[in-house]
């Protein structure tokens, strides 16, 4: 190992908040080998891994990879089709919907390849890793081994010359794991240059690297070769030696463990039985005929990878799930969601950490002690005993987050066990915890078993753990494949011990078919056809290939989500029909009132000539002023008119008559307008009047006017409403599709492809910006096929034009969400903001019900720079005026300005490194 | 007993979970802070600032009287155009109303012919077309009748009306605008925060958690509900003692504690319906959507932005199964009309009577909606 290291740390230290990943760490990883990082989970391995990948951005200290400072972004970005990460987690940079071979093309297009080169590279890695015959099944379907296969052929796909790999077998049966191994070596051989960077919790894995550095809370143990650790050390395998390493005081009282032997009390009822347990969802069987019977007080294991139904057999014991076929008795009881008695004998921990993260260890702790109806008295003693008995008094005020996972874990137990439970059922409670703590929780677990007689059902991926049961179930693929003492397990296979008795158990189940790995090395890539440079100039081919990588996946993800593809293009229509009619301005069928003293034939006429006209609904008359007050007051009346006594006998004489009217103010628009009918009608009347009486029209006015409404001859609010409606539906759900489809990314982690590809930020934004552009255009067409062929609101000006500026708006409309997700992290904070920023904005200030010319304080200012106002006035003046492209320019180069604008601003504001 | 102990001890969890969500604080404060004073400042559905222009191919002393009879706060200064740019002010939208004083319009008056103003009126802006059109009538007849009746008395019209608005005596739009903001923030918030909280806590698998221990689903959606509406509540009376009636100076008639029972019942109505889209959707975009598919007609055919007699029978029949619809109804009646619970209670019991069946949806849906998260 004489060549320079791949990679070189110096002083490398990386804060989360007040969590220290790694404190100052010096480390040259040598190359053209296979490296490892040893360690449990939270050591900083990732964390490490992050950093030399750049997907992170380095806080302190210098990281150079293959020759250049990884601070720098032009040797990140020369450097990026040099380097293949493939994140934690199985398939967290796959996306789900996805077919095999479309991850394969969109990874392929992110490096530029055109498509003859990038078929000729997927079949040849599909080929070499057996996934041929599941090219085209959805990623998120596959299994766990095969998931990880495909991260390995998307990272292979450019000829890296440093391949990264983050806890690859995490998760992933014995049987896939040692195939995964095989391949790399098969890789290796084929490019022996190319260095290869592997974290991994299973020390027994790392036993076959060249190279490794041992981590723990984020400093380096120790380095060297597998040999050179064992011998200093002088231990006798790597998991040993690595708990030789640790520091004084995280050894200490570290022992080996002894499971005394479980003794079976006859007579005793099961405390669980499964008989023919089965689940299907839809067409796939999650969980196929599984029995088994587990007697009071032992510890019984399910061992699996992750996805072979471990965890749904888990929850239809507890009655989460109901099970299609078959039952699940507890105690001797069906398993029932709603028999909460039995709940009370059980307790229940979940793979993935579902306490409250925002209570710290103690309130945890109490809440679920209330929760079981502990007595009052009681509770603060028990929450102390459990607090003393778990080791965790030092932790008591702490929040779960900040604690390392081994702790969290044992919080989990601790509050799964604080109604002393007389069941436990515990799935996966071990995975990703260090051994030291995955021998202290096992303690425990055995001190409640043999102790306290307290029935342990747990699922486990680890084979060392498996063999601490006193029976175990192998699981796959959702059967049971064998079920008995690890001892006879072992035995029945032939082999020396279980991790090979259960690869055994599965190539027979599986068939050697399905899973063989050709060994030929050829199948390993050969050498790039050296299509093009590999760093240097900027080549617009290359970038519109990355953009339409990421267009055409948004695509095919959101043509697999029939839900979201139907409210997107419907909603809109839905809306605008529910809306067009909804709104509207024309203000009719009012009620009103008259209290009328005089119940004269002429007080009877005036009140008649009210009623008559279509804006008022006369009821029943008022009594007295108390109950005009009443009836206003509940909102049962808009009008009440109160005539005088003598009203028709001073009217005959010529006196001056005055009527009460009382307007309900409450809507001051509706008021406003009420105030105008009543006045109008008053004066009809009056001129009928003296038409009818006197033979002539009096008191006309000197002067009249002609009142001509112009772009809607007959007032309909329809024809105003519709092309308003439009803008606002084009603003609302392109904005919350597009933030939502981004921050998805960051959620689901899928994001890191932005991070570690050459895909620039641009391309990335325009890429998942393009789809839904195309979607919101296909909703516009569909609106205004309603505007204009149901509703019948004319278009008098140009469609042509109006589709322009539509696709200008939708631009700007996504551009928003863009805006929105490059700095919200969750879905729920994109969901709000946008909700919230755009909503009252657009019903409000921006000329849909009032014209942004009569609006004042902040609000005037909103309005005149929003861009739904440039729109909406494009849209009317389209719509009802016939305008063209002369009159309304200043709002097209309004509405153009800021398409630009936000987008470059999204730009900025989207880190391509994690912070 | 026993089940609200249960509800109250789970649902305090609620306080720290928003506590630690800072993003949705600083929008929580705001909207019924900052936002309302906003839209109260700045909305006028009625005629306001009313951009007007003439046209005087009289110049006579009666047209320029005519054009100094248009000032504030109903009418900008009116701005005076020729002839020939009259169309264009309308197309481009400069002005709502533009006026034509005809040649010679002053010497028909005096001659008794009669002639007429023309007005034209920009009618795709409904709300001020109507209500500006009835003000310019009045006031260019006002106005030349004055002018005829130089010195004399003008004859009186047999019947006058004495009218009175009550509630609102000057129809002031933000004493509207900032309440009817207050509610519709209540119903988006509502669905926003229980409804996304509902699918966050099943992504993360701490519902599951919940269903495994002596908890009923009723007891879980419950806790999930209260915490919130208890944040809500706060920061409505906070909002209408502070912005509504202090800084805005809305004078509020009615029973405020009435109000607030009324904004309880209908944030656990809307909470129901965020429950039940959050039971419905699989993922958080397809909550988005339904969510904004759900917002705006109950946001706007509630009655809170045009009045309601004038919708469609159809639509004012669906919308009572709204329970905004109702809310709106009962936050005028109460807040402007001062009414009392025996003229509101058929509200309440119809808003009740929404939630009821929403919160009986979302429980029937609970349990199927957590097992198809898997």
């Amino acid at each position: 190992m004489t060549s320079p290291g791949v990679a070189r740390l110096a002083g490398v230290s990386l804060r989360y908040g007040k969590t220290t990943a790694l404190d100052a760490i010096d480390l040259e990883i040598p190359s053209g080998c296979m490296a490892g990082l040893i360690g449990p989970d939270g050591v900083g391995k990732s964390s490490l891994l992050a950093l030399v990948s750049g997907a992170r951005r380095i806080q302190a200290g210098t990281v150079a990879v293959l020759g250049g400072d990884m601070a720098d972004a032009g040797h990140r970005n020369a450097l990026c089709p040099r380097i293949a990460y493939m994140p934690q987690g199985l398939g967290k940079n796959l996306y789900a919907a996805l077919s095999v071979t479309e991850n394969l093309t969109f990874f392929g297009r992110l490096f530029g390849q055109d498509r003859a080169e990038r078929e000729e590279r997927i079949a040849t890695l599909l080929a070499a890793t057996g996934l041929a015959a599941f090219a085209d099944r959805p990623a998120g379907k596959l299994s766990g081994g095969m998931k990880q296969k495909l991260g390995l052929c998307c990272a292979l796909i450019h000829d890296p010359d440093l391949l990264i790999l983050d806890e690859p077998t995490t998760g992933v049966d014995p049987l896939s794991r040692r195939q995964f191994w095989r391949l790399i070596q098969t890789i290796r051989a084929g490019r022996p240059g190319m260095s290869v960077l592997v974290a991994t919790a299973y020390m027994e894995e790392a036993e076959s690297f060249d190279w490794l550095a041992a981590m723990d809370a984020g400093r380096i143990l120790a380095q060297g070769s597998p040999q050179e650790l064992l011998d200093h050390t002088k231990t006798p395998d790597l998991e040993t030696a690595f708990i030789e390493l640790l520091p004084q005081d995280k050894r200490q009282g570290h022992k080996a463990l002894v499971v005394p032997p479980f003794v079976v009390r006859e007579g005793e009822p099961p405390a669980i039985v499964a008989k023919g347990l089965t689940i299907r969802f839809g067409t796939f069987t999650a969980v196929d005929h599984v029995d088994f019977e587990i007697r009071r007080g032992e510890i019984f294991g399910f061992l699996g990878s992750n996805g072979c139904g471990k965890t749904t057999t888990m929850k239809m014991l507890t009655g989460l799930l109901p099970p299609s076929e078959g039952e699940a008795m507890l105690f001797g009881q069906k398993a029932d969601a709603h028999n909460l008695e039995t709940r009370k004998r059980v307790g229940f921990m979940t793979q993935a950490f579902s306490l409250y993260s925002e209570l710290t260890v103690r309130q945890n702790l109490t809440l679920h002690a209330q929760l079981f109806h502990l007595p009052t008295a009681e509770i603060a003693p028990r929450v102390a005993e459990m607090l003393t008995r778990f080791d965790l008094t030092d932790q008591a005020d702490t929040l779960p987050d900040q604690l390392p996972l081994g702790l969290r874990q044992r919080l989990s137990l601790a509050v799964a066990v604080i109604h002393r439970p007389e069941m436990l059922i515990l799935d996966e409670p071990t995975s990703g915890v260090d051994p030291v703590a995955r021998d202290s929780f096992w303690e425990l677990l055995i001190d409640l078993s043999r102790n306290q007689g307290v029935t342990i059902f747990i699922s486990t991926h680890f084979m060392n753990e498996g063999e601490r049961c006193d029976r175990i179930s192998l699981m796959h693929a959702g059967r049971v494949l064998a079920s008995d003492t690890p001892a006879k397990l072992v035995e029945q296979r032939g082999k020396s011990n279980l991790e090979d008795a259960f690869i055994d158990c599965l190539e027979e189940a599986t068939g050697k078919e399905q899973t063989a790995v050709p060994d030929r090395p050829a199948a390993a890539p050969s050498p790039p056809p050296q299509a093009s440079p590999r760093t240097g100039s900027y080549d617009l081919r290359r970038s519109l290939l990355r953009l339409w990588a990421y267009a055409d996946h948004e695509t095919r993800e959101m043509l697999r989500d029939p839900v979201r593809l139907v409210v997107s293009l419907l909603g809109s229509v839905l809306l605008l029909f529910v809306l067009g009619y909804g709104i509207t301005f024309d203000v009719e069928n009012l009620k009103f009132a008259v209290l009328d003293r005089d119940q004269s034939p002429e007080s009877r006429d005036y009140i008649q000539n009210m009623a008559g006209s279509r804006y008022f609904i006369e009821q029943p008359p008022l009594a007295d002023a108390a109950e005009l007050d009443r009836r206003m007051a509940g909102g049962d009346l808009s009008l009440a008119l109160s005539i005088p006594p003598d009203f028709g006998k001073d009217l005959r004489r010529g006196r001056v008559v005055e009527i009460g009217v009382w307007v309900d103010g409450a809507m001051p628009f509706r008021g406003e307008t009420v105030r105008g009918y009543i006045e109008g009608l008053n004066t009809l009347y009056l001129q009928q009047l003296a038409l009818r009486t006197q033979g002539v029209v009096t008191g006309m006015p000197a002067a009249g006017t002609q009142v001509r409404y112009r772009y809607n001859q007959d007032f309909r609010s329809l024809y105003a409403m519709v092309p308003g409606v439009i803008p606002l539906m084009l603003i609302f759900i392109p904005s919350i599709m597009m933030a939502l489809g981004v921050v998805r990314e960051k959620e689901l982690g899928s994001i890191t492809n932005l991070y570690v590809t050459p895909v620039t930020r641009l391309e990335f934004l325009l890429g998942k910006q393009l789809p839904y552009v195309a979607v919101s255009m296909v909703s516009y067409f569909g609106m205004m096929a309603v505007s204009v062929f149901v509703f019948e609101v004319p278009l008098k000006g140009s469609f042509l034009l109006l589709s322009g500026a539509a696709l200008v708006f939708v631009t700007v409309t996504t551009d928003i969400g863009l805006l929105i997700s490059s700095f919200a992290k969750t879905q729920i904070a994109a969901l709000a903001l946008t909700a919230i920023s755009t909503l009252l904005v657009t019903v409000t200030f921006s000329g849909l019900t009032t014209p942004v010319s009569s609006l004042q304080g902040p609000g005037a200012f909103l309005g005149a720079v929003f861009p739904v106002t440039f729109f909406i006035n494009i849209c009317r003046g389209i719509f009802t005026k016939a305008l063209g492209f002369g009159e309304l320019w200043p709002n097209f180069l309004a509405l153009a300005a800021y398409a630009p604008a936000l987008t470059l601003l999204s730009v900025a504001l989207l880190p391509k490194q994690e912070k | 007993m026993r089940r609200l102990v249960n509800i109250y001890r789970l649902g305090t969890k609620e306080f720290y979970s928003l506590w630690h969500d800072k993003i949705l604080l600083v929008v929580i404060c705001w909207v019924f802070t900052g936002g309302i004073y906003v839209i109260g400042t700045a909305t006028s559905q009625e005629l306001h600032n009313a951009p007007i222009a003439i046209v005087d191919e009289d110049a006579s002393s009666l047209s320029v009287r005519l054009i100094q009879a248009f000032y504030g706060p109903y009418f900008q200064t009116p701005s005076l155009i020729p002839l020939t740019a009259m169309d264009h002010e309308l197309d481009a939208g400069r002005s709502i109303f533009v006026l034509d004083i005809p040649p010679d319009f002053e010497r028909d008056v005096l001659a008794g012919k009669q002639p007429d103003i023309q007005v034209n009126i920009d009618a795709t802006c409904m709300s001020q077309a109507f209500i500006g059109a009835v003000y310019i009538q009045n006031i260019l007849a006002n106005e030349v009748a004055a002018f005829v009746a130089w010195g004399q008395e003008t004859p009186k019209s047999p019947i006058t009306l004495a009218t009175r608005v009550k509630f609102n005596p000057n129809l002031t739009s933000s004493w509207f605008g900032s309440v009817m903001e207050i509610i519709n923030n209540i119903t988006l918030l509502s669905i926003l925060l229980v409804g996304t909280a509902l699918v966050r806590e099943r992504e993360h698998g701490t519902l599951e958690h919940l269903l495994v221990m002596p908890l009923s689903a009723t007891e879980i959606l419950l806790a999930k509900i209260w915490p919130t509406s208890l944040v809500i509540l706060v920061s409505v009376t906070i909002s209408l003692y502070g912005v509504v009636r202090g800084a805005l100076g809305v004078p509020l008639a009615g029973s405020i504690p009435l109000f607030l029972c009324g904004t309880l019942l209908q944030f656990f109505a809307t909470a129901c319906i965020g429950i039940f889209l959050g039971t419905i959707s699989r993922n958080m975009p397809q909550f988005g959507l339904l969510m904004i598919l759900v917002i705006l007609p109950l946001q706007m055919l509630s009655g809170s932005i045009s009045p309601r007699e004038s919708m469609p029978v159809a639509v004012q029949d669906i919308m009572l199964a709204a329970p905004t619809t109702h809310f709106v109804n009962l936050a005028q009646a109460i807040l402007y009309r001062g009414a009392d619970f025996s003229l509101v209670w058929p509200r309440f019991v119809a808003i009740a009577a929404i939630g009821a069946v929403f919160f009986g949806l979302a429980l029937a849906l609970f349990r199927r909606s957590l097992a198809q998260s898997r």
